[in-house]
């Protein structure tokens, strides 16, 4: 384990390991249980593999009963529980801890309905993202958020997330595409948010849960609406030989008033590294490249091409080449989307940054990252949902060196705090986790933070939920919920407080 | 009111200052902008007014980055028109509930919008308010100065309060300023009528519309009553049910668009016919306020599934649908029947207009029940204990 700690284990509950077991086979029976050393392992980390806890157990249920019992007898007992999916997180969303269960919700894994009438889709939460498009597409429709991870992560941990993907600019995040929901408190009660209908009719609920990291309770079915595919997709490549030109044409697009279903851009060594990896036929000597992809009739994509590809031009790109074919758009996108691997092929490791800036800074940032990465001494790659702003420079290191795992950490950190310094916000659509958890006091102030952690105190006043993630300190629920009394008396004393 | 204690705070701190006072000298706060929302809700009696119209005027706006943020008391009529000067709008085009509720149109301050989630027509595809608001300054019924969200589009840093404070009606915290997207309006638009036939017809016309590529951005269908109120000569004279289809884009994407809807929808029994921009803008703004129904008479406003409209509706002719169906705006109705249909379907009834006695008899808001109700007071709770903040206005107790 690098930097980031853990709240100190609970001896009380470790103790009670043996017993919480055979309890917990008492509600879900047969496999539904893991607690052998082996079994757990595969359960120790999510996608920031560099840190790994094991837990006491794992229950996968398969029942909203059963998960309703596990999380009410855990309550009682103050066993802490990490609800996980698929485990894609990248900020240690689904990270274990050793003195609490894990609360796999795999097993929820069927389409429950296909309303074509109402265009939604009712799902059980450990149903893939892209499972949902494969269920509807045959109909000519999809579901909208697209995150990179899309084959694997599920929409339960979209929900959890509110996960976005290259597509958001003109179809929004997972919580513009969610109706409804149906989850189960620590306390065991069951509710349901929405519907197939649009708002709610109090508060938003729905909207609070989505992106609220698997803290405030567990979601067991989701709506989600979807939306009829486009007639025509087609995108541009555009190089330009500095990124100030890059981002000017981002700017311009969006000036004229074009909303792109799809507006990347990727930094000089991101470019060569999807080269060296798939030859997507990016061009190696451009600065900056851009893919823009608008998509809807033929007519409108046709008229919008010609509209981006003269501001390109004007704008001084040194590389320009519009998609003929399907076969060729995809060509375009291959190299974007496989930046990653194509990163990890030239640096033993990597990590993951997921700020969110100011389209008009991106030249400022970029340039202040160049001088952060000769101090730091390692090399950084930059890919960038240029359309909302959102930053993914990935830092190259090597584990094996000593401390150059904490050296890429701290460099990181000084990244999303420039990100914060110049409008931003320190996380785009990776959720806090752990990894930014002990950032968060650069955005918000101690009265900011305390107002979310009385949030958290509403839904799970045990807080046994998912604990150690997104707040950097631990309040006790009486503790926050201590406020001003006058002149010896609670106003409305009869109403009930945590 | 004149003997009530009136704050009308100027900035962030003078409102901070307001609230403590109120939480610290056990007083309840009517907290308003414009007051044109006055009339929705639940009749309270609060022992203060807190006005947010001295939290005034555009702090910040950047057409480049889609984004703008105000102090919560700016007019509305102000942040539209410096948006119409860049060409960009709000696209959830939200609704003058000033003149649904019987006042004055055009008086809404933008704290007020976001605070109701007040949305329009255009819902079905750009979202309500609460998908347009990106950032906040509040200050919570603790007495405390809060900052949610911020200025970017994306953004998953801790919890999404803006969602939460979205559509709170002022119950849990006071909004000081809002920051949020705005797009580029349309270069034009153009209306596709569909008369001829029957209510069941006309409704799964529009749900065809709605499923198909070419992206609809707002589907309504007029009852004969509602439809013959409209100052639009088109649809008023068309004598019958009225559906309409709205598409917004480039004007050769729109004229591509409206002749293949006229294919797909057009069959022996719908004939079609096409509204100008003008005429559209017109209609869907009478859409939006609902003002083809009857203005004196209790309003309704249902969110259900869009299969659900008919069933809820009935043969009502004092009814207007939206959203494909998923909205109903409904006249009438003292004794809550069409919420009962709605309990039996799914979804929710507000009644948005009625009268005070009305509104104490009937709860304005859908009741909710067991286990959500008590989360809502603890989330109540855990903005504002001491009830100081627009208490009771949603639900009795919160």
């Amino acid at each position: 384990m690098s930097g980031i700690a853990m709240p100190e284990p609970d001896a009380e509950a470790i103790a009670k390991r043996d017993w919480l077991i055979d309890a917990l086979r008492g509600i879900v029976p047969g496999e539904g249980v893991i607690s052998t050393p082996e079994e757990l392992r595969a359960y120790e980390c999510d996608a920031l593999s560099t840190y790994r806890q094991v837990p006491m157990a794992v229950v996968l249920p398969e029942t909203v009963e059963q998960v309703s019992k596990v999380l009410a007898l855990c309550d009682r007992e103050r066993i802490k529980v990490v609800p996980r999916g698929a485990g894609t997180s990248l900020s240690g969303g689904a990270l274990p801890v050793t003195d609490g269960i894990v609360l796999g919700m795999g097993k929820f894994n069927r389409i429950l309905d296909i309303d074509w009438a109402n265009r939604c889709v009712v799902t059980q939460p450990g149903v893939t993202n892209l499972g949902i498009t494969r269920a509807v597409e045959h109909e000519g429709f999809y579901y909208a958020p697209d995150p990179s991870s899309q084959i694997a992560c599920t929409i339960g941990g979209n929900i959890g997330e509110n996960s976005g993907g290259v597509h958001c600019l003109k179809y929004g995040l997972t919580t513009n595409n969610v109706l409804g929901l149906e989850m189960v408190l620590t306390n065991g009660d069951v509710i349901r948010l929405g519907g197939r209908h649009l708002d709610a009719e109090g508060y938003d609920l729905l909207g609070l849960m989505t992106g609220s990291e698997g803290l405030l309770g567990v979601v067991t079915e989701v709506t989600v609406r979807i939306l009829q595919k486009p007639e025509t997709l087609r995108a541009v490549l555009m190089g330009f030989p500095s990124v100030e030109a890059g981002g000017d044409c981002v700017a311009t697009i969006i000036a004229r008033g074009i909303i792109p279903g799809g507006l990347e851009m990727m930094d000089h060594p991101a470019i060569n590294a999807a080269e060296d990896f798939c030859n997507a036929g990016y061009p190696r000597d451009a600065q900056a490249l851009l893919i823009c992809e608008l998509d809807g009739p033929q007519a409108e994509v046709d008229h919008l091409i010609d509209t981006v590809t003269d501001i390109a031009r004007d704008l001084g790109a040194t590389y320009l080449k519009v998609s003929q074919s399907e076969e060729e758009r995809l060509g375009f996108w291959a190299g974007r989307k496989n930046a990653f691997p194509a990163v990890g092929r030239i640096s033993p490791d990597y990590i993951c940054m997921d700020g969110t800036i100011p389209r008009s800074e991106l030249a400022h940032v970029l340039r202040r990252m160049q001088q952060m990465s000769a101090k730091y001494g390692l090399r950084v790659a930059n890919v960038f949902h240029a359309g909302d702003g959102n930053l993914h420079p990935l830092i190259l290191f090597d584990a094996n060196k000593p401390g150059e795992l904490d050296n890429a950490e701290a460099f990181g950190a000084d990244i999303l705090k420039l990100c914060v310094e110049v409008g931003g916000v320190l996380t785009g659509e990776h959720g806090v986790g752990i990894e930014k958890r002990d950032l968060m006091p650069e955005m918000f102030t101690e009265d900011d933070l305390n107002q979310q952690a009385r949030v958290k105190c509403a839904f799970d006043p045990t807080q046994i939920l998912n604990p150690g993630k997104m707040f950097p300190k631990l309040h006790r629920c009486a503790e926050l919920g201590r406020m001003h009394v006058h002149k010896g008396q609670m106003p409305f004393p009869e109403l009930e407080r945590f | 009111m004149s003997d009530r204690q009136h704050c009308r705070p100027v900035n962030i701190d003078e409102l901070r200052e307001a609230v403590a006072w109120a939480v610290g000298e056990e007083r309840t706060l009517e907290v308003r902008g414009n007051g044109t929302k006055a009339g929705y809700g639940r009749p309270v009696e609060c022992s203060a007014v807190l006005e947010t119209t001295g939290l005034a005027g555009i702090d910040m706006y950047e057409p480049d980055e889609l984004v703008m943020s105000a102090g919560a008391g700016t007019p509305l009529a102000e942040i539209e028109a410096a948006l119409a000067e860049k060409g960009q709008m709000l696209a959830f085009e939200p609704a003058d509930y000033g003149a649904i509720l019987g006042g004055e149109a055009g008086r809404q301050t933008i704290g007020g919008v976001f605070a109701a989630n007040l949305c329009g027509p255009r819902r079905i595809r750009s979202g309500a308010a609460r998908d347009h608001l990106l950032g906040l300054q509040t200050v919570t019924g603790h007495g405390q100065i809060i900052k949610t969200g911020g200025r970017v589009v994306k953004n998953v840093t801790g919890y999404d309060l803006c969602k939460l404070l979205t559509g709170s009606m002022g119950t849990l915290a006071v909004m000081s300023h809002v920051t949020f997207k705005v797009l580029p309006a349309p270069e034009t638009c153009g209306t596709l009528l569909l008369t001829g036939a029957a209510r069941a017809t006309l409704l799964g016309a529009l749900c065809r519309a709605m499923g198909s590529a070419f992206d609809v951005s707002s589907a309504a269908l007029l009852p004969a009553a509602a439809a013959a109120r409209s100052t639009v000569p088109d649809v008023s004279l068309a004598g019958g049910e009225v559906a309409a289809l709205r598409i917004e884009g480039p004007a050769p994407s729109v004229a591509y668009r409206i002749s293949r809807l006229e294919d797909l929808l057009h069959d022996g029994e719908i004939e079609c016919a096409r509204l100008d921009p003008d005429g559209s803008a017109l209609l869907w703004r009478e859409i939006r306020d609902a003002a083809l129904l009857d203005r004196q008479a209790p309003l309704w406003r249902i969110s259900t599934a869009p299969t659900a409209a008919a069933d809820i509706a009935g043969e009502r002719e004092d009814v207007l649908f939206d959203w494909s169906g998923g909205l109903i705006w409904a006249t009438g109705d003292e004794r809550g029947d069409l919420r009962a249909r709605v309990d039996a379907t799914g979804g929710h009834a507000t009644l948005v207009r009625a009268s005070p006695e009305l509104r104490s008899a009937m709860a304005p808001f859908h009741p909710q029940a067991g286990p959500l109700r008590a989360l809502s007071r603890r989330v109540k709770n855990s903005f504002d204990p001491g009830r100081v903040l627009n208490s009771g206005r949603m639900y009795e107790g919160i």
